[in-house]
């Protein structure tokens, strides 16, 4: 077999991604910690990409930090994740637009194991009929959120507002990105470029002008480890994950880093406020930290969306110092109001001395 | 004896997930779990695939089986394609039916993992809430968090979500009959029973550890399995 070329491997693994129609299915972890996020994807996709997407409120979790904490059964799983197809199947829709990296991996492992045991398949639909007398078509695509973006950077990246290039030196800023592992790791082919050089993030970043820079620990997972964060006794095996993926990309400078799972971006931000507390060590050069963005406010800060209407206040790692970068015009006196203009209290600053530069606090 | 191996293929993740291993350790470069505690998942394709059940009796019964973080990175790497992390799904459900999970320290924490997660499901029709992030347990949440927590309806209603309130959107209030949907699954499916089991046996070793499970959300036993860490797991000790 010809050996290809690093950076055209990932053109092995195309997947198909639906053009409109979408049913959107939230995230529990996205919900809480990056809930603009949600509303900026779909502002994206309706405003600016003219597209359908529908929500149907009657939605629910679809179980997985519980599966995955193995509290939940995995017929339970399958049959909550049935009753979601039926709420695709009575809009008419087809084609699944998932927010949740957990669901995404999810909902791909059920339609596999179906497939590879009708059985069980049959099983739960009439578990689900029997349940709350619903039934479901298949759908027909399911794509995790951040392949809907990919799959529109280019059009985004025509209307966008600034590019990811550093306004002082004209140099494209240097991106590393983290990618959920559920999104590719056990289903290759149901990601853009597959589980060892996925796509989907690189190729939005160079879509919008900045470079994508590789590091040792890039396929390494973010430590969220399910029990391993959500049973504080277990926390040293999440923020040790975290430290080895900050430890590799330090080297590299890196300007900010591009996730595509909910819960990724939240370890990343935080264990680095974390650290910084514990140790003093940063690992950016300005002793800051290095942002963390989703993918949602990467292509709405492109688009010149308010980063505050885009819930960068929501982040522990201040932004300031990419936005600066960039040249994107915010009002720092903004940061924390309500949606009425009024001044909400402003969070403390990290106690420790490293921390006071966090830009918690804008001064 | 119970026949492990037997309840064991049962399960369609044990099936999927072991094949034969051919003992090449990829699995292990990339395991997060195998970083950081004494655990590797080559370990567990190997001695599962022995099929011996005594061992297995062991594997159920200790600490091996909760250590794994779930992130399926074994399934990309293994050239034979086993995933210890099936193995290990299957493993983890067997040891909470029997009850041995109440064996081990870290096994011990699924009542931790039931009452909050478990039953926040079932109460709310979310995973979690930003109320079950509370800042004294989470302080690695920082100072922003706290802010959250402080002023939380005024920052989600800024964020665009519609918290707690009925209709679509953001930690929308899910409605009572989406609920009673979720729970009739759970009871159908098996789901409530599951909970009931991890529930009782918890119970039973909470009398023997001399532990309260009835004073309240953050009963003793919850304090007890949420936060207990001897120190012993990394293999280094
Ligand atoms: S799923 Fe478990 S065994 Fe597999 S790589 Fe992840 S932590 Fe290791
Ligand atoms: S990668 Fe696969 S074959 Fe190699 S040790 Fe791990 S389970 Fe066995």
């Amino acid at each position: 077999m010809q050996k290809q070329p690093k950076s055209t491997q990932w053109s092995l693994y195309q997947k198909e991604i639906a053009n409109d129609n979408y049913f959107y299915g939230r995230s529990c972890i996205r919900q809480n910690f990056f809930p603009a996020s949600e509303k900026t994807f779909l502002k994206i996709l309706r405003e600016e990409l003219g597209k359908t997407v529908l929500e149907d409120p009657n939605h629910t979790t679809c179980t997985g930090i519980g599966y995955h904490s193995d509290v939940v059964p995995f017929d339970t799983t399958q049959t909550v994740v049935a009753r979601q197809f039926s709420l695709m199947t009575a809009m008419g829709l087809k084609n699944m637009a998932l927010s949740c990296i957990t669901s995404f991996g999810l909902y791909t492992e059920i339609l596999d194991t179906w497939h590879h045991f009708p059985e069980q398949l049959a099983k739960i639909r009439e578990l689900l009929y029997k349940a709350t007398k619903r039934e479901f078509e298949l759908p027909e695509n399911i794509a995790h959120a951040s392949d809907v973006i990919y799959k529109f950077r280019n059009e985004i990246a025509q209307k966008a507002k600034y590019k990811l290039v550093n306004k002082e030196t004209g140099e494209p800023l240097r991106v590393v990105e983290h990618i959920g592992c559920h999104y590719s790791k056990m289903f290759p082919q149901s990601g853009v470029g597959g589980a060892e050089f996925p796509q989907v993030l690189s190729g939005m970043v160079e879509a919008f002008g900045g470079e994508i820079v590789d590091y040792p620990e890039r396929r390494h997972c973010c430590g969220f480890g399910f029990r391993n964060y959500l049973v504080q006794a277990n926390r040293a095996y999440s923020i040790s994950n975290t430290k080895k993926k900050f430890e590799s990309m330090e080297p590299f400078k890196p300007d900010f880093i591009i996730t595509n799972c909910p819960g990724c971006p939240m370890f990343l931000d935080r264990w680095q406020y974390a650290i910084a507390e514990m140790e003093g060590k940063t690992y950016d050069a300005q002793g800051k930290g290095i942002p963390v963005l989703t993918y949602e406010e990467l292509a709405g800060m492109v688009l010149g969306y308010n980063p505050w209407d885009l819930g960068m206040q929501m982040h522990q790692i201040g932004v300031e110092s990419l936005l600066d970068k960039i040249g994107v015009a915010y009002n720092p006196e903004d940061k924390y109001k309500d949606i009425h203009g009024n001044q909400l209290p402003v969070p403390e600053c990290p106690a420790s001395l490293r921390g006071k530069i966090l830009d918690t606090k804008h001064k | 004896m119970v026949d492990y191996c037997a309840e064991l293929e049962k399960d369609i993740r044990f099936q999927e997930g072991l094949k034969s291993c051919l003992n090449c350790g990829v699995c292990c470069a990339i395991c997060p779990a195998a970083e950081f505690y004494n655990y590797d998942p080559r370990s567990i394709v190997t001695l599962v695939q022995q099929r011996n059940n005594e061992v297995i009796e062991q594997l159920l019964k200790s600490n091996t089986i909760w250590y794994c973080g779930q992130c399926m990175s074994c399934k990309t790497r293994c050239p034979r394609g086993n995933t210890a992390g099936m193995i290990i799904q299957a493993l983890r459900t067997l040891s909470q039916q029997l009850g041995f999970f109440t064996e081990s320290e870290k096994g011990r924490q699924q009542y931790a993992l039931k009452k909050v997660v478990g039953e926040n499901i079932l109460n709310t029709g979310y995973c979690l809430c930003p109320t079950m992030v509370a800042p004294e347990l989470h302080v690695e949440q920082g100072p922003m968090w706290e802010w959250v927590i402080a002023n939380i309806d005024a920052v989600y209603e800024r964020m665009g979500a519609n918290y707690r309130k009925p209709g679509a959107g953001v930690l929308r209030k899910i409605s009572d009959d989406a609920l009673q949907e979720l729970a009739q699954i759970f009871e159908v499916t098996g789901g409530k029973e599951f909970y009931k089991t991890i529930e009782d046996f918890s119970e039973k070793k909470a009398a023997e550890m001399n532990l309260d499970t009835t004073n309240g959300p953050m009963n003793d036993y919850l304090v007890h399995v949420y936060t207990t860490n001897s120190g012993t797991h990394s293999g280094n000790e």
